[in-house]
């Protein structure tokens, strides 16, 4: 259910950058980046993308998501490891909590292909 | 002439929330009140917890709560027998609270109530274990509680909640005899994911662990006092 959400945040977000182009650009794709140690599940936002795009300005658009998978740094160990999402956060050498996260949290707009007639709207990251 | 560009944006997902989080706790800090963000899945005795801290606290601090219930006012109506300024927030379909809603829960505060005369309020999240993690309110402390009758497992099931938590409660222990639960593991489980969050384990029936729990609101009230004190 919170996936609704999310897409809402989502096309929020995009709109916003949309319509801070110069011309209205073509969107093609938009790239997401979500890590596995979220709360976000990536086939129920595809589903409500496609719902909640019809009839709007991202209608047709495709949605891309990238995965991360959760990786956290010990550093008793002074080394990554892959913790075992429900089952155990703990490095599995040294039994250390879990602290440092260095990837799996990630939940953002990677980037956006779209069409567009003048080279002038390419609006790199601001 | 057409052609495909990519644009780089690397903005996260929930950023317009967080601003509307961090426009909250602005708030929240020029008035000098502490929020909490109370949270566990349904049933595991946020109401009950609010309703034993309001009894105990409301002469000792200034209270207000902004109750989240996804269709009724029941949860408020219980915590308005405390006499203390309750505003309900139905969130409808929603299975959270966010920060827009939460801002419209302060505004309907400061209509019944001059929100620089209190020093914490509560927001009583959804019962959910999922989401509210995600969706910050403004918060300056994120409360969670797990009942043992869920089980030793959930903090491994529903990590982000557990690992973003600054205080645990473990709830209803006035139960253990007659569960097969072990409250070690429940607090091992927490540990693996966040070593530094205070661990409370209570009953709201007997009163066990309340007093603990009490003593570490008010040291967040204070803490925060200290740090408006220091700003300043």
């Amino acid at each position: 259910m919170h996936e609704t959400d999310m897409t809402k945040a989502l096309i929020a977000t995009v709109k916003d950058w949309y319509d801070s182009q110069p011309e209205d650009p073509q969107i093609i794709k938009i790239h997401l980046v979500v890590g596995n140690f979220t709360c976000v599940e990536p086939v129920s936002l595809q589903f409500a993308y496609e719902v909640q795009t019809r009839d709007t300005f991202l209608a047709g658009t495709e949605l891309v998501i990238r995965e991360t998978p959760l990786i956290a740094f010990c550093h008793a160990c002074q080394r990554e490891y892959t913790p075992e999402i429900g089952l155990r956060y703990a490095c599995p050498d040294c039994d250390t909590p879990m602290e440092d996260i260095r990837s799996g949290r990630e939940l953002k707009i990677d980037h956006i292909e779209y069409c567009s007639d003048s080279v002038s709207a390419y609006a790199p990251n601001h | 002439m057409h052609q495909t560009i990519d644009a780089a944006l690397g903005i996260n997902l929930l950023h317009a929330n967080q601003e509307g989080a961090d426009h909250n706790r602005t708030h929240f800090d020029e008035w000098g009140v502490t929020c909490f963000n109370v949270m566990s899945s349904p049933g595991a005795g946020k109401t009950v917890l609010l309703e034993k801290t309001l009894a105990a606290l409301r002469d000792q601090l200034r209270l207000a709560v902004i109750e989240g219930d996804m269709t009724t006012e029941l949860d408020a109506n219980r915590l308005r027998a405390y006499d203390v300024p309750v505003v309900a927030i139905n969130t409808g379909r929603s299975c959270h609270l966010d920060a827009k809603m939460v801002a419209g829960g302060i505004h309907q505060l400061e209509l019944c109530t001059n929100p620089r005369e209190l020093d914490l309020v509560l927001v009583e999240n959804v019962g959910n274990l999922v989401c509210p993690a995600e969706f910050e309110v403004g918060e300056h402390a994120k409360v969670a509680l797990l009942s043992v009758t869920e089980g030793e497992d959930k903090p491994l099931k529903y990590p982000v909640m557990f690992q973003a938590a600054d205080c645990l409660l473990v709830t209803k222990i006035d139960l253990l005899p007659y569960l097969n639960v072990d409250i070690e593991q429940i607090q091992q489980n927490v540990r693996q994911l966040n070593p530094h969050a205070t661990i409370i384990p209570v009953s709201a029936q007997t009163g066990i662990g309340l007093t603990e729990w009490f003593e570490w609101v008010h040291q967040q009230v204070t803490q925060r006092c200290q740090a408006i004190v220091g700003s300043h």
